[in-house]
């Protein structure tokens, strides 16, 4: 054995390295460049090869469905209403304890109402780990893909009040297709359920 | 639910196997425990560890934790020996009365006891008689009060167990900070001065750090007029090559390394702690954040610790996607570990970053799957929390079969037969086989001392006894060894996801329903797997109430630490940041 071959070998593999980033800029030539949109999914593949970065925040990655960030809840666009009951599951859940609910109260009969009075999320304590969306019975609290969240201030801006955490349910359905697919489906199901008792009560 | 509810049953009626054996041998000392083991007197504790080592062969000394049963007025020492040729633990006991807090030290037998009874001392303030180095470890010298004890509480303190009933239904935002008045998280003692003060612990190690003694005999020599002096230095705990904020105090001859003795804490937060006021099912984020690299494997670890206790299993595509999942993070760790050794033997960030390249692609399955890159929060006790789409399955069997064989290989070929690393690692911090089992090392470091033991094969969990795989091994235990091992380890990791990939079957993901507030019966389980980085396990205790009455982690990372200044001693300061770099450690873990 030549002493320095394995030096040498290993340098071979910096070089293909170096070498491969170029042979793809070239490929990218005609293409409009590598930092294109359309070519976000090769250039981040497994067959991916050369210069392995995205420009950040020229450039985002895409995420996926399940991606999850601090929560926020779903305004029903259709019934006009905000679709939290109040039932206290996802404080309850909330590994952090950062989900503070004031239950609603009629003020006629005093009784407690479907709908929360005051809704903090306390982003500073939040590890988004997303039992709170997955737990909800009503699907009324979903995880976020907005993860640019940055303030300047960390007390009172990070503490997100319920308009704040507020989003319309057309939104949900962008960012969670299939599940936003899910809820109609059990919307139409129920709904079915429901024609078929009136007809046999009828 | 404030109040501690016993966690006693009846003691076991009668002791089988090697019980029995140790119950012939002792006598009365040994009495059956209740759910598992036994409990010996402390008179002859360490005659009977020496026994159940040499007899018995129980040569591994897995776990050493402590728990508080405050109702019944005593402390309990609980220790999980095992076989090298595998098998079950072997359970035994060692009880104290609270005002008491002394049991002997199993140091003598079991140097890798050392660190595991610092931090009981620590966190549970139980004395070891006969510790030869009894501090602080993880907490500072005159820190006020033992944590982990139940009737001590933390300053922010709010209940006793979550869910915080101030959070529903009438929850108005109260900052922490706010609920005490002097707005910080510190406690201290009524008649404290912050005055009159002062910082001893320093002092106390260095006193610790054989200055003055003789290499060879540990002799105590005064410096007399022109003998060449011992210089202790501190590396971190900003050190860059510490992986973490970790502090190594190290005696020097010379240039030459006399002792070492790592610091660590600084990333403390009482894990243990917040664990025993979560529900079980909280616990869950809070485990991706103990090695945060791992967190998929860390999360398998303490689903089958809980599951053990509540006896459910399980349905076959979950369990698929569970050891799927848990060889993907072993590779990404490993690939993490090599890259980051280049790193410490001065190779900056080249070969890292082609290592980062390919955890890149194994993290986007990741997220796709589960919603985080790192924080995967994935497994669900009797299932896992989302199913992966055929795309999925699909794009894993191509980073399985085409790419990450290739990227492996191509480290293979950049880095191992490189001169330079060859003569920076061979022959560095040798750690003989006997010494790596008595100092309780675990994973790839145990393994590269000659030791084949994995816990996917001599105490199968999961579906690992369905694939075919070796258990990798290496005979030298040095640093390029350890190098070695973790190409071996990803190599077997491919198998055993090639396997898992193509017989992946359709179905559930969940048994039974998914609930949040689970009530454990009562019971205790040490749940253990092989994590990258070393055997994780999980010692919970369960009073049948929604939380769990103890929850210790045993976590790979910081009992390795216990070999480092075994590893180290006769080396130059260079060599120490690559043996440090070869133990591969992750410091959310070692401070948990």
């Amino acid at each position: 054995m030549i002493y320095g071959l394995g030096i040498l070998k290993g340098l071979g593999v910096t070089l293909k390295h170096f070498i491969y980033s170029y042979i793809e800029d070239v490929r990218y030539l005609f293409e409009g460049g590598r930092y294109q949109p359309q070519h976000l999914p090769a250039r981040q593949g497994p067959r991916a090869r050369g210069v392995f970065t995205v420009q950040y925040p020229k450039e985002k990655l895409p995420l996926p469905e399940n991606f999850r960030y601090i929560p926020f809840l779903v305004y029903d666009t259709q019934e006009n209403k905000i679709k939290c009951t109040s039932c206290g599951i996802c404080a309850k859940v909330c590994p952090p304890q950062c989900i503070w609910i004031v239950r609603g109260t009629d003020p006629q009969t005093g009784r407690p109402k479907p709908e929360p009075e005051a809704f903090y999320i306390d982003a500073t304590i939040c590890m988004s780990c997303g039992f709170c969306a997955e737990f909800c019975p009503f699907d009324a609290i979903k995880m976020d893909h907005d993860y640019e969240l940055s303030a300047y201030e960390r007390y009172e801006s990070l503490l997100f009040d319920l308009p704040r955490l507020l989003k319309p349910d057309t939104y949900h359905a962008q960012i969670h297709p299939s599940d936003w697919a899910r809820e109609l489906a059990e919307k139409e199901a129920e709904k079915a359920k429901k024609g078929e008792k009136a007809a046999v009560r009828s | 639910m404030t109040t501690p509810t016993k966690t006693k049953a009846a003691p076991l009626a009668e002791l089988k196997g090697d019980l029995a054996v140790l119950k012939e041998r002792f006598g009365d000392a040994v009495q059956p425990a209740e759910y598992e083991g036994v409990v010996i007197a402390n008179d002859v504790l360490v005659e009977a560890a020496r026994f159940i080592r040499d007899e018995l062969g129980y040569r591994y000394l897995s776990s050493v934790t402590a728990v508080d049963y405050i109702q019944e007025g005593y402390f309990e020492v609980v220790y999980h020996a095992y076989r090298l040729e595998g098998g079950g633990p072997l359970v035994f006991k060692a009880r104290t009365p609270r005002d008491v807090a002394t049991v002997p030290s199993l140091v003598p037998v079991w140097p890798g006891a050392d660190f595991q009874e610092r931090e009981a001392w620590d966190l549970m303030g139980i004395r070891f008689a006969g510790h030869p180095n009894l501090k602080r470890i993880l907490l500072w010298e005159g820190f006020y009060g033992h944590p982990l004890r139940k009737d001590w509480k933390e300053p922010y303190y709010e209940e006793e167990h979550k869910p915080f009933s101030s959070r529903w239904p009438s929850g108005h935002h109260i900052r922490a900070e706010d609920r005490v008045f002097w707005h910080d998280n510190v406690q201290y003692p009524l008649d404290w001065d912050p005055d009159q003060a002062e910082d001893t612990s320093d002092e106390l190690l260095y006193i610790g750090m054989g200055q003055f003694a003789r290499a060879d005999t540990g002799e105590r020599v005064e410096p007399k007029s022109l003998r060449t002096e011992r210089l202790v230095v501190n590396m971190g705990p900003q050190h860059p090559s510490t992986h973490g904020v970790f502090r190594m105090v190290v005696t020097l001859d010379g240039e030459t390394i006399v002792r070492l003795e790592p610091v660590m804490g600084y990333l403390h937060r009482n894990h243990e702690k917040i664990g025993e006021r979560n529900m079980y099912l909280q616990n869950m984020p809070y485990t991706d954040r103990l090695d945060y690299i791992c967190s998929m494997s860390n999360n398998l670890g303490y689903a089958i610790a809980v599951e053990k206790l509540l006896g459910i299993k399980p349905p076959e595509r979950a369990e698929y996607l569970r050891v799927i999942m848990a060889e993907f993070t072993r590779i990404v760790n490993h690939l993490w570990a090599i890259g980051f050794l280049l790193n410490d033997l001065g190779a900056f960030f080249t070969p890292a970053l082609y290592a980062i390249e390919e955890r890149e692609l194994i993290l986007d399955l990741f997220e796709e799957a589960s919603g985080s890159r790192m924080m995967c929060n994935y497994m669900r006790f009797g299932g896992v929390a989302h199913d992966v789409s055929d795309d999925w399955i699909a794009r894993a069997k191509e980073l399985v079969y085409n790419r990450l064989p290739r990227a492996i290989e191509e480290l293979d070929r950049y880095l191992t037969h490189n001169e330079l690393i060859k003569a920076r690692c061979q022959g560095v911090g040798v750690l003989p086989p006997d010494l790596a089992v008595a100092y309780s090392t675990a994973g790839p470091v145990l393994r590269a001392s000659g030791i084949p033991y994995d816990v996917r094969r001599a105490e199968p969990y999961s579906i690992y006894d369905r694939f075919d795989f070796d258990v990798a091994v290496r005979y030298n235990g040095d640093v390029y060894d350890r190098y070695l091992i973790r190409i071996d380890e990803m190599w077997q990791s491919l198998r055993i996801l090639r396997q898992a990939l193509d017989q992946i079957p359709k179905g559930e993901i969940q048994a039974g329903k998914k609930q949040y507030m689970i009530r454990v019966p009562a019971g205790q389980a040490y749940g253990r797997v092989e994590n990258p980085k070393g055997e994780l396990g999980f010692y919970i205790v369960s009073d049948g109430s929604p939380n769990p009455y103890r929850y210790h982690i045993r976590a790979p990372s910081f009992i390795n630490l216990t070999a480092l200044n075994e590893m180290c001693k006769g080396h130059k300061v260079a060599d120490v940041v690559v043996i440090l770099g070869s133990i591969d450690i992750v410091l959310g873990e070692v401070d948990r």
